[in-house]
């Protein structure tokens, strides 16, 4: 069989559209989507990279800076959260054993967020707007160094991706509270207690006074108590994030209009917690306790077997709900005038929390791994396994610059972008996303043959010493100095430089033939397909057979 | 007396020790866990409390160590009731520095405290050596009091960086030799510069 007609029509006859239920194929559009947005986000970090090395002539600093900012919002937004919100969107209602609250509110869920981060991209593509994805106060309204209406674009891409993001959150959690046709009426209570976790509690309290479990059987599994509970930080966060872009919206339009408002009536430092607050409910919670949810069900699914110290687990999650709301203060250790007490509580204590909760989703992870070996070295089990790996180099990293001795000398250097966020992100999370994906491709493609297992295999490789690499590269530019947000000119640490663009390459090279896997196992025809409207007219999540 | 220098070389040595322990952990438990001569072992409750105790333990015992450890947290913590022997004010605004002087000498062993005030957007105010490692820095946010107080304790001379974003204009906001530090018994031998100021 040629290659142009497996790339047409897939491996082995492709995906058949034509048997996706409406289900199947708002999960897949999300997930293709956020993997494209995925390439964008890793090109841009390449020009980055680049320009790490030796700056570029085609970027000037605004054009530089403009990069900057856009980058993580394609790659967070675009592309993580799609294919977060995707596999939940199949996720919850496969656990729950009962369809998905609404299919028509799951797709307005993903254009409305792949198009906010299209229209994000494109304030800083068209137009250079460029104050970073921590908007730091007054920064978003300086209209001396940015255009206005390039700031109206990007704060409405990113309006648009949060009001998409409150979509999936009200689909989510109806989905767990409502009772479909037909079924008896699910009580509100146990149901509520079970998805905050807080049954795993008592259920610890129980055996501690002697007494039987408060439920035997919980009402709602863990995988899903972890997806309501990052739920319920997304929608904070989303509320948080939300705010801010109305105030640099009224801004904006005031200079706009010809009527520039004083930015001094909006305090900085108050600002920044505000901001911080709701923004660190993306790094230290929700990725965090979806990640650990994520890890559980593969965990489950890879090994048949329950998981290990369930109680402890769902006890974990409300705990790490609770850390979550307290740990904003370690980006404020650099800020003098922060309150010592906030930094000491909020930024080192509770912080150092973090470690204890992942720590324990890592541990409880592996056992239930453990427990059923021999297993099978298959793609969803080394993806896992390289996504814990990620998290246990990056959350210790992030520990260490959360104190207040270390971050003097490591606040927003390199470490920060390598060690602990990149490595976190492209190691952590998004490995733990490629071993959902995996996981979930016969299921969602109706047991489509991938293409090629060697590709599959480079894929996994390329991608985790990249990334790793690319961290421990940019780390060691940290401890002689080097910045983040700053540009070198003078060729100061470019050996570094070259080395993390290397690894950079390298994580290039493995989307490129991840990509190119599916698309051959698939087709473009059946990647075409996806898009059109389902001629199962079922509620179902995957075809009767 | 401990620098950043120290801290930082320390820091590497940790971090890499660890980076490799966990990476091989890994990569044993991966091989482990395909052997097919691998039996199912049930982990007792309690390897997993000791195993909570240690995170807990090293949790807070990374925050107890550095307290003890680096001079600079101490300093910070008690900065409102030490006394200063000199006092740096500098503002920016429009990415621009403006010092007292354009050198600026400071003493050996003594505390001085920079008072940085910005008059638009957020900076950074950051030291760094003549090799670009950090001494220290600060953000430096409009309307908020940013002081760093802070003790040299080698001679040298040190460069002057914005720490933090604060727009593509603000991309260069860099000045070379801005401080020098005189009357130690030890010279920082990454920030030594040949001639004088």
């Amino acid at each position: 069989m040629s290659f142009l007609h497996t790339l047409i029509h897939g491996n082995e006859g492709g995906l058949k559209t034509d048997g996706l239920t409406p289900t199947q194929k708002v999960t897949l559009r999300a997930v293709i989507i956020g993997v494209l947005y995925y390439g964008l986000s890793a090109l841009e970090g390449m020009m980055m990279r680049a320009h790490a090395i030796t700056p570029l002539p085609m970027l000037n600093d605004t054009h530089y800076f403009s990069v900057m900012t856009v980058h993580p919002i394609v790659g967070i937004f675009g592309s993580t959260y799609l294919i977060v919100f995707g596999a939940f969107t199949f996720l919850v209602p496969y656990l729950m054993k009962k369809p998905l609250y609404s299919i028509k509110l799951a797709n307005a869920t993903w254009m409305l967020i792949a198009l906010g981060a299209l229209l994000a991209w494109l304030g800083g593509f068209l137009f250079h707007y460029a104050p970073l994805y921590t908007l730091y106060w007054p920064l978003p309204v300086d209209f001396k160094q940015f255009d206005a209406l390039g700031g109206f674009v990007f704060i409405s891409g990113i309006a648009l991706i949060m009001i998409g993001t409150l979509g999936f959150i009200y689909n989510i959690f109806a989905t767990v509270f409502y009772t479909e046709e037909g079924h008896e009426k699910r009580p509100f209570k146990p149901l509520l207690l079970s998805a905050l976790g807080i049954d795993g509690v008592l259920n610890i309290w129980y055996k501690m006074t002697g007494r039987e479990p408060y439920s035997k059987e919980p009402a709602v599994s863990l995988p899903v108590v972890a997806i309501f509970r990052g739920t319920i930080d997304t929608f904070l966060d989303a509320l948080v994030i939300l705010t801010c872009g109305i105030l640099i919206l009224v801004y904006i339009v005031g200079d706009l209009s010809g009527a520039p408002m004083d930015y001094t009536a909006v305090n900085a430092l108050l600002y920044k917690n505000f901001f911080w607050w709701g923004l660190d409910l993306i790094a230290d919670g929700l990725v965090l306790i979806y990640i650990a949810g994520s890890w559980y069900l593969l965990a489950m699914l890879i090994t048949g077997k329950k998981l290990f110290m369930q109680n402890i687990a769902r006890a974990a999650l409300l705990l790490e709900l609770i850390v979550s709301w307290a740990v904003w203060s370690h980006h404020l250790l650099a800020d003098q005038g922060q309150y010592n007490m906030m930094k000491l509580v909020s930024g080192e204590m509770v912080t150092a929390f973090e470690l204890v909760t992942q720590g324990i989703a890592i541990f409880i992870t592996l056992v239930t791994l453990w427990s059923a070996r021999p297993l099978k070295m298959t793609n969803e089990l080394k993806f896992l396994l390289g996504g814990i790996l990620g998290f246990m180099l990056a959350v210790p990293a992030g520990i260490i610059q959360a104190d207040m001795g270390l971050n003097r000398i490591l606040h927003n250097t390199q470490w920060v972008a390598g060690p602990h966020f990149h490595v976190a992100i492209l190691v952590g999370l998004t490995m733990t996303l490629y071993s959902a994906i995996y996981i979930l491709w016969p299921t969602l493609t109706n047991n489509v043959k991938l293409y090629s297992q060697k590709m599959a295999t480079y894929h996994f490789w390329a991608h985790l010493v990249g990334g790793i690499g690319m961290g421990a590269f940019m780390g060691m530019a940290a401890m002689d100095g080097m910045l983040r947000r700053t540009l070198y000119l003078e060729g100061e640490y470019q050996t570094y430089m070259i080395l993390a663009g290397v690894c950079g390459l390298l994580l290039l090279s493995a989307w490129v033939v991840f990509l190119l896997n599916v698309v051959l196992s698939i087709g473009v025809k059946g990647l075409i397909g996806i898009f059109t409207k389902s001629k199962l007219q079922t509620k179902d999540l995957v075809p009767q057979t | 007396m401990t620098d950043s220098v120290d801290v930082l070389n320390m820091l590497k040595i940790v971090y890499t020790l660890y980076t490799l322990a966990v990476i091989s952990l890994i990569c044993w438990f991966g091989l482990e866990v395909v052997n097919p001569k691998g039996k199912p072992r049930i982990v007792k409750a309690s390897t997993f409390y000791v195993y909570v105790g240690a995170l807990i333990t090293v949790g807070v015992a990374i925050h107890i160590v550095t307290f003890n450890k680096i001079p600079w947290v101490e300093i910070d913590f008690k900065r409102d009731s030490l006394k200063a022997a000199q006092v740096v004010n500098i503002t920016i605004e429009d990415h621009k520095f403006m010092l007292p002087s354009p050198k600026i000498e400071l003493k050996c062993n003594e505390y001085v405290m920079f008072d940085v005030a910005s008059k638009d957007l957020t900076y950074g105010f950051g030291i760094f050596r003549q090799n670009n490692s950090m001494v220290t820095q600060m953000q430096v946010v409009p309307g908020s009091k940013n002081d760093l107080m802070w003790k040299f304790g080698k001679n040298g001379v040190y460069h002057l960086r914005s720490t933090e974003y604060s727009g593509p204009k603000g991309a260069h906001m860099y000045i070379k030799d801005v401080f020098e530090v005189t009357g130690c018994t030890e010279d920082d031998k990454y920030s030594q510069k040949r001639g004088s100021l």
